[in-house]
């Protein structure tokens, strides 16, 4: 089968509970313990796509994003980004990625422009200045080029974290909860930049707990509770469920049905 | 939906980020250079001045050298080997708690360069402090040098050593008062029981066999040898202590890495 933009595979992952002592490092532990985050994801976004997951708080969304992003390894199965490996062809995989974390993190040692240009060196891109700045254009940013990430509004770090996410041109962007908190202008001047990255032929990853937003934007949606996806289907298909009545009603009524199954089991 | 599709760029070729770490941890101490090397060696300064006042007459050490003039390289080393400890150290603590080592484990840097950047960083700035606090002693004493071989191995070699430490340490505190605990119960006592104030040939018997369990008293004493050509033990032997802690800390720091200790859950 051909690549995906993202693929996952019979992912599975279990939280251990804390390490309280060194020699624990040298046991192996059993994958049995712990808490159980995603329970068998099997999951592909093709090429272009601007897809969304959906799901209340806890159920497996940054779980699942951060295996992608190599912050969290999964207990089993496996991902990949652009037919890269996560874990075995790790830097092609994160090259292909770019991330905006979730919590609002900045350095407080550098400008907006250092912050810029040094992520992009870590990306190997040395000479980047004329992609960087077209960025800074594009969420507005240009007039803070030389301001201390610490002088910023928190709109303004979160339009930061966007320009950090897509310094080396990654073909797969991965938004987490990127809207939370943000007012309404920067909300729909993201949403701008964003869509026409879309169209541009980037592939979007968007988790949010805004679902007009999810239904305005994405073509297809995954939804997940308890860490398994109890919806995925195409927007459309997903709003014909319930009649057409929006998105809420219709993530309301699978999120029920989704919960009356293991209550039936007991 | 898509007029075109965008895949992973082949034309550009891969370079490290290697080196942008090491330029980003070394912009980190020089922005605030008046903490990272000033503030270190007006410490040193003051050791110098009051030790010499209150020991200069007092302490014997090796019969042709002036007390002085032994302490300075004494000095040199702890404060090389407390920055070098605390550059990776402090930069980690602080990139956990404010959350942006995210920026860093979300990129291609490898394991093995992401140490190679940190350990390097503490050696700079290591070296750096060592330097500046050699050219404030000259204001005092000129001291010799018989082998600047000797002296730059044990500097690099001992700030490599406590580089390492200082990241293993950062790796492990999750908050600031456990840092404070790595470095007051561990660097503090092994770096002032190691010999910077006196030869350790004029410690009890007892002290001077705790001392030879001190790697930290090798790098001292293989540093003070490059200066005056004499020292407690054989640079060879003080070489070999410390390259194979050198060695011990780097398998622990990169196993540690490999595994995503505290850094990927």
């Amino acid at each position: 089968m051909s690549s995906a933009a993202i693929e996952f595979d019979h992912i599975h992952k279990t939280y251990q509970p804390a390490i309280k002592h060194w020699w624990q490092l040298l046991a192996k532990r059993k994958p049995s313990e712990g808490f159980k985050a995603l329970d068998d994801v099997n999951l592909r976004v093709e090429y272009g796509e601007f897809f969304g997951l959906l799901g209340p708080n806890g159920a497996g969304k940054t779980s699942l994003i951060s295996i992608l992003a190599g912050l969290s390894y999964a207990t089993e199965g496996s991902a990949r980004v652009c037919g890269h490996d996560v874990v075995s062809d790790f830097r092609l995989a994160r090259r292909a990625l770019g991330v905006v974390p979730q919590e609002l993190v900045y350095d407080p040692f550098f400008t907006v422009m250092e912050t810029l240009r040094i992520q992009s060196g870590y990306f190997g891109l040395h000479h980047n200045d004329d992609w960087i700045e077209e960025v800074l254009h594009n969420l507005g940013l240009s007039d803070k080029t030389h301001a201390n990430m610490r002088s910023l509004s928190g709109g303004m770090k979160r339009r930061v974290l966007v320009a950090q996410a897509l310094v080396h041109r990654p073909p797969v962007i991965l938004l987490d909860e990127p809207t939370a908190g943000v007012d309404v202008d920067l909300r729909r001047s993201l949403w701008e930049f964003i869509s026409s990255l879309n169209q541009q032929g980037h592939t979007i990853l968007l988790t949010t707990h805004y679902l007009e937003e999810a239904e305005a934007l994405c073509g297809r949606i995954a939804m997940l509770k308890a860490g398994q996806i109890v919806a995925l289907d195409t927007t459309d298909a997903l709003l014909a469920r319930v009649g057409g009545a929006g998105l809420e009603e219709a993530f309301m009524q699978i999120m029920q049905e989704a919960g009356k199954a293991p209550e039936s089991a007991l | 939906m898509n007029q075109s599709r965008i895949t992973p760029s082949s034309d550009t070729p891969m370079r490290s980020g290697f080196y942008t770490l090491l330029y980003k941890e070394l912009l980190r101490f020089w922005r605030v250079g008046f903490q990272t090397i000033a503030a270190p060696v007006i410490t040193a300064l003051l050791y110098l001045i009051v030790f010499v006042q209150v020991l200069q007459d007092r302490v014997k050490v090796y019969d042709a050298i002036p007390y002085v003039e032994f302490l300075i390289p004494g000095l040199m080393m702890m404060s090389m080997l407390q920055n070098a400890f605390a550059n990776p150290s402090s930069s980690l603590i602080q990139s956990r708690v404010t959350g942006n080592l995210v920026f860093v484990l979300l990129t291609p840097i490898s394991t093995r360069e992401f140490f190679a950047a940190y350990v390097l960083a503490a050696v700079v700035r290591g070296l750096a402090v060592g330097l500046t606090v050699w050219l404030v002693s000259l204001l005092f004493v000129p001291i010799p040098v018989t082998s600047l071989a000797w002296v730059l191995v044990f500097g690099t070699l001992g700030s490599a050593m406590l580089g390492i430490l200082g990241l293993i340490a950062g790796l492990w505190s999750e908050k600031f008062d456990q840092m404070a605990a790595f470095q007051n119960f561990l660097i503090m006592p092994l770096t002032f029981l190691s010999g910077v104030f006196y030869s350790i040939h004029s410690l009890p018997p007892l002290w001077q066999t705790v001392s030879h369990w001190n790697p930290i008293f090798y790098t001292i004493d293989g540093f003070r040898y490059g200066f005056f050509g004499v020292s407690d033990s054989s640079p060879w032997m003080s070489l070999a202590v410390v390259f194979g802690f050198f060695a011990v800390l780097t398998l622990i720091a990169i196993r540690l890495l490999d595994s995503g200790y505290k850094l990927r859950t």
